[in-house]
């Protein structure tokens, strides 16, 4: 009986585990198919697997130019973010503010606040500084979307560390930014680490800002590139599928070597 | 401080009050009048809007099927056994991924005659075939379906962590007194967790409600006819493909409105839970 189930349960999980990835294994086997392999065999495995399609994709596509534009788009809007939410999570919980624990429930609900409701003004702030096409338009609006949830997890971080920590340093004299350095970055590595990991997948996969504020060719990030050519090569299935399973495979690379911080990092937003 | 406070400033009340001066303006950039309401009586008799917001409200069935369906592999896999670690970083997988890159693979396993379709078609099961992103009556259920196979995982983690947190003497004390497996899950553990099941449900109906764009414009892009639109993917169309700034900027308030309901919403049952601990 308790081995027919424990059957039972590994079944069900394969099954799941086969629907979960099989959306990834399609993209990967048809991207190794050349387009007729793939008319004559659209299910089966690759009959002469080809590389062909991510050479098509690199030399004819601006994918390279776009993986750049992700790349700079993602960084410098992760790293400006979480400077700017360090210091806020630091004020919010060592300072004697006033109203600091109203701006916190105000940022509790800014996380949940949908970007499409924000494009619209931030679209026309952008056209009068002249940034529409310009990468810094988006990253600068991604900036500003990712504060509230670093904020908040920054906050939620720092309330767990002994306050007798930072009350020692207080009375030594050590000025804020001594101790935030000392005192505070030291022992907050593995949780920035997390943090930076799930902004960099927010950048990274974010379609809608990108599609609206980079429309020139040369300014396109990965995502919003990968929906244009959607509609050019719709019938060339292996070509899109290769393109799409090479902006995937960052993820997939990162998500095997750091999976504990992908899961504490986006399982974040369900405690306290 | 004040870095953050002026780019929360910038990128949400100033765009908070603008979108809301907007909403109150007709024609296109460079040339608004002044129109008062009448955008939000517009919107409420345009079909396409009325549709769209419909669609959202039909989208919160995912939440249901999401929660039961993560909620019960969480209860079967909340025990130690060869290859749980490695299960549960799998059905994780889909919810990392970008919905632009899935939604691209998912339009060709669902396209009429797809890969789903042969799949039927090899399993006898021709009158399951459908056209499941052109037909108008089967499109939101396919979009439904790619959003549960996304967060589905995410489900999955959350409960088995919460589970992993509820103590084991109280667990033991009921076997003890002779509560079988369904009794147990019943009674002690899903009591147990109803908190986090809570924020679950209420992050889950946030998404569906607000930030299913991708899944729309890469799947279907709104089609067929306007079968498939959303509130978001109606504020895009008319803000940035047909210049209608006012009508789009009314219904980015609306979608505001309702989504402000939500957070209300979590915001109390986050001080109720704080209020438990202490």
């Amino acid at each position: 009986m308790q081995h027919l189930r424990n059957t039972l349960r590994h079944l069900l999980l394969i099954f799941l585990c086969i629907i979960s990835l099989y959306p990834v294994w399609f993209m990967l086997s048809t991207a190794l198919k050349s387009q007729n392999n793939y008319v004559l065999n659209p299910m089966g495995l690759p009959y002469h697997p080809t590389l062909a399609n991510f050479g098509s994709v690199l030399t004819n596509w601006p994918l390279l130019v776009w993986v750049r534009n992700s790349l700079v788009a993602t960084v410098v809007s992760v790293l400006v973010s979480t400077i700017i939410s360090i210091m806020a999570a630091f004020a919010i919980v060592f300072s004697r503010a006033r109203g600091r624990e109203t701006l916190f429930r105000v940022n509790i609900a800014l996380m949940a606040i949908p970007s499409v409701a924000l494009l619209i003004p931030m679209y026309m702030l952008m056209i009068k500084f002249h940034l529409i096409n310009q990468l810094p338009s988006a990253i600068l609006f991604y900036i500003g979307l990712l504060i509230p949830f670093s904020i908040f997890f920054l906050v939620n971080f720092f309330r767990e560390i002994p306050i007798e920590l930072v009350e020692a340093a207080y009375m030594d004299g050590a000025p804020h930014h001594r101790i935030l350095r000392s005192v505070i970055l030291p022992i907050s590595g593995a949780s920035t680490v997390t943090l930076v990991i799930v902004n960099a997948i927010f950048v990274w996969n974010e379609l809608l800002v990108a599609l609206v504020f980079l429309q020139s060719n040369s300014a396109r990030t990965l995502m919003s590139g990968l929906t244009l050519y959607q509609g050019r090569y719709l019938s060339n299935e292996p070509l899109l599928m290769a393109a799409a399973f090479m902006s995937i495979m960052p993820l997939g690379i990162l998500y095997v070597f750091g999976q504990r911080f992908f899961v504490r990092g986006l399982t974040a937003g369900m405690g306290k | 401080m004040g870095p953050a406070l002026v780019a929360l400033g910038v990128v949400f009340v100033y765009s908070f009050v603008e979108v809301a001066h907007y909403s109150l303006y007709a024609g296109s950039i460079g040339q608004l009048t002044y129109v008062g309401f009448s955008n939000y009586r517009e919107l409420f008799i345009d079909p396409q809007f009325v549709h769209a917001m419909f669609n959202n409200f039909r989208l919160l069935f995912t939440v249901p099927i999401v929660t039961i369906l993560s909620l019960a592999l969480a209860l079967v896999i909340n025990t130690t056994f060869r290859g749980v670690r490695a299960y549960r970083a799998i059905v994780f997988v889909p919810y990392i991924l970008p919905a632009t890159a899935m939604g691209l693979s998912f339009s060709y396993i669902l396209q009429g005659n797809g890969i789903l379709d042969g799949l039927l078609k090899n399993l006898h099961l021709s009158f399951l075939i459908h056209d499941w992103l052109g037909s108008p009556s089967w499109v939101m259920f396919s979009i439904g379906s790619v959003i549960v196979w996304q967060q589905f995982g995410f489900g999955v983690v959350v409960f088995s962590a919460a589970l992993l947190a509820v103590p084991g003497e109280t667990i033991e004390a009921a076997r003890i007194d002779g509560a079988n497996w369904w009794v147990v899950q019943r009674k002690i553990l899903i009591p147990q967790i109803h908190r986090i099941i809570e924020f679950f449900v209420i992050l889950q109906a946030i998404i569906v409600l607000s930030s299913v764009f991708t899944y729309i414009y890469v799947l279907t892009g709104g089609g067929p006819g306007y079968s498939s639109g959303v509130m978001e993917f109606f504020i895009y169309q008319n803000g940035f493909e047909n210049g209608s700034i006012g009508i789009a900027s009314a219904a980015a308030v609306v979608l505001l409105a309702l989504a402000s309901v939500l957070i209300a919403i979590y915001l109390w049952v986050r001080t109720r839970a704080a209020k438990e601990v202490n």
